[in-house]
């Protein structure tokens, strides 16, 4: 069966090219300074210098890392209570809902996030609902509401089927054990299933933060122009203001805030499990 | 008593939770038909904004592109895919472990990171951004997805049976082919739909590499939510109905399919 070892070498090399080639570029890009031209690089730190002392970067990057943390929680906090309902429910019950809660991620995501400004306009659903109430109008469009609610909708799915399928996966005569053992309702929940269903978590905030965290479509679109995440910073580093170096080197720092990020959150998950056990 | 409480309570939350998930999309489709420009206030029925999309040759394009680059990156990305997973799983632990890393790099990344790698690399190639570059970037991140789906079909595969067909005078591509290829199907169907759809719903790596007047639907619908255009709800609309009846078609038929089997072999016994 060793012939069929040469099929892979084709994609290798395609590979190389299309993937570690640009992630390279990214690297080259960032330490560098000397405009667009791949040919006049001088090594610098200079990129990296100017968005860790200007203010106004510092701020952008604290606002993505905030939305996205709020965006996560609230993901969190609505997806669990989702995911422990539809487990619960028969067999039959569960895949119609699993399939309820998967369609909507089936269509664009642009289409689905431009319908938000619709309805949260001033004029819109919303304010004329609050309004037979004699509230508002509310400005909703370009806060960090719009952004936040923006990111929920298109990212929760992902967090209650995470969750869902870690709930499923669990073997419910522990339940059962540590009710026959005395514990009620509240402590067989925060004792056997919370723990039980972290991976699930863990997996679902990965899933909702590292795309929060870079989007630059959801804050264009319900945050406004003047709206700036650091996904917007790159967007425009790349597209209008012709920085690449810049942009690169912002780019190297998101990515390795996430990565720092997924690892502390694989830690704690870890440090959790471990208690669990010396518990 | 209180279970019976529970019980309602949790309704409710899945209630409003469905109303959270569809309700910007029945909105779409309502305002689509709506008469005025508005995208606020429904002043009555008519199909202006589809006539209008249809009219409208920038729509209509990017609709092509968007259609033409997922069958496109679809069918090369599975076939691609599948050989080297099949190459893959004969291949040593080094290389295996060399083409796993690369592949995580695409799904782990953020897509603005992928988006402005390979919009250097292009640049770097004197590649001129258009279909082409936009094909090449759909074809880059829909692989991994293909070989994430067909290896672990792969891996439950008794390697004999291609053994033996090669032992009883198959050539190396008939056991590819007739023996290796449709024990793995399942892999490989679901491997092409995640591709498909993610080539069709895709904005950022789109967005950042294609160029001279090339744009997929994505890209037009944020380009145009910056001023108020009423016949995106109808493309949307369009895009909703396109979407609905595939996966219901993809759904159904296997049902369908494998009903008239069983009636067809009841037939048989009668």
């Amino acid at each position: 069966m060793k012939q069929f070892r040469k099929m892979v070498y084709p994609y290798l090399l395609w590979s190389t090219v299309v993937i570690a080639v640009p992630m390279l570029l990214i690297l080259l890009y960032a330490f560098t300074a000397g405009g667009n031209s791949v040919s006049k690089f001088m090594f610098s730190f200079k990129n990296f210098h100017r968005f860790l002392t200007d203010k106004t970067f510092l701020e952008v990057l604290y606002r993505s890392l905030r939305i996205a943390i709020e965006t996560t929680i609230v993901c969190v906090l609505l997806g669990y209570p989702a995911a422990y309902i539809i487990a619960k429910y028969s067999e039959k019950v569960k895949m119609r809902w699993v399939l309820i809660i998967t369609l909507p991620t089936w269509i664009n995501m642009l289409v689905r996030t431009y319908a938000w400004t619709g309805i949260l306009q001033e004029d819109g659903v919303i304010n004329n609902i609050l309004g037979i109430f004699g509230i508002g109008p509310v400005a909703f469009m370009y806060t960090d509401f719009a952004v936040i609610l923006g990111m929920v909708y298109n990212f929760l799915p992902f967090m209650i089927i995470q969750i869902y399928t870690s709930l499923t996966k669990m073997d419910y005569s522990l339940i059962e054990a540590a009710s026959d053992l005395g514990a009620n309702p509240r402590k067989c929940f925060t004792k056997v299933t919370l723990p039980l269903s972290m991976p699930g978590v863990i997996s679902g905030i990965t899933l909702v933060f590292l795309p929060s965290v870079s989007s630059f479509c959801i804050p264009r679109m319900l945050g406004g122009g003047s709206y700036v995440m650091v996904g917007t910073i790159i967007e425009s580093q790349f597209l209008t203001a012709g920085d690449w170096n810049f942009g690169s080197a912002i780019s190297l720092i998101m990515a390795v805030i996430i990565m720092i990020s997924m690892y502390i959150t694989k830690k704690v998950d870890k440090g959790e499990k471990l208690e669990a056990i010396n518990a | 008593m209180s279970k019976k409480k529970k019980k309602i309570g949790s309704g409710i939350f899945m209630a409003l939770m469905v109303l959270f998930l569809y309700a910007p999309i029945i909105y779409t489709i309502v305002f689509s038909f709506n008469e005025g420009k508005s995208l606020t206030n429904f002043t009555g029925f008519s199909l202006k904004w589809y006539s209008k999309m249809f009219a409208n040759k920038t729509m209509m394009e990017a609709l092509f592109y968007t259609i033409a680059c997922a069958i496109l990156a679809t069918a090369i990305s599975t076939v691609v895919g599948t050989i080297t997973a099949i190459g893959l799983s004969k291949s040593r632990k080094a290389v295996r472990g060399i083409v796993e890393q690369l592949n995580q790099l695409p799904i782990m990344n953020p897509e603005i990171v992928t988006a402005i790698g390979l919009l250097m690399l292009f640049s770097a190639l004197h590649v001129e951004k258009g279909f082409f570059t936009m094909l090449i970037a759909h074809i880059m991140f829909c692989i991994p997805y293909v070989i994430l789906s067909v290896m672990p079909k792969l891996r439950t595969l008794n390697p004999n049976i291609a053994e033996a067909a090669m032992d009883l005078g198959a050539t190396p591509w008939q056991a590819l082919t007739k023996v290796i290829v449709p024990q793995c199907m399942p892999g490989i169907i679901s491997g092409a739909l995640i591709a498909f759809t993610m080539s069709f719903d895709d904005f950022v790596i789109s967005y950042f590499v294609t160029g001279n007047g090339v744009s997929n639907i994505s890209i037009l619908v944020y380009t145009e939510s910056r001023r108020v255009n009423p016949s995106i709800n109808a493309l949307s609309t369009l895009i909703v109905v396109i979407i609905t009846i595939s996966l219901i078609l993809v759904n159904v038929i296997p049902t369908i399919a494998s009903k008239k089997e069983a009636k067809l072999a009841q037939d048989k016994d009668i």
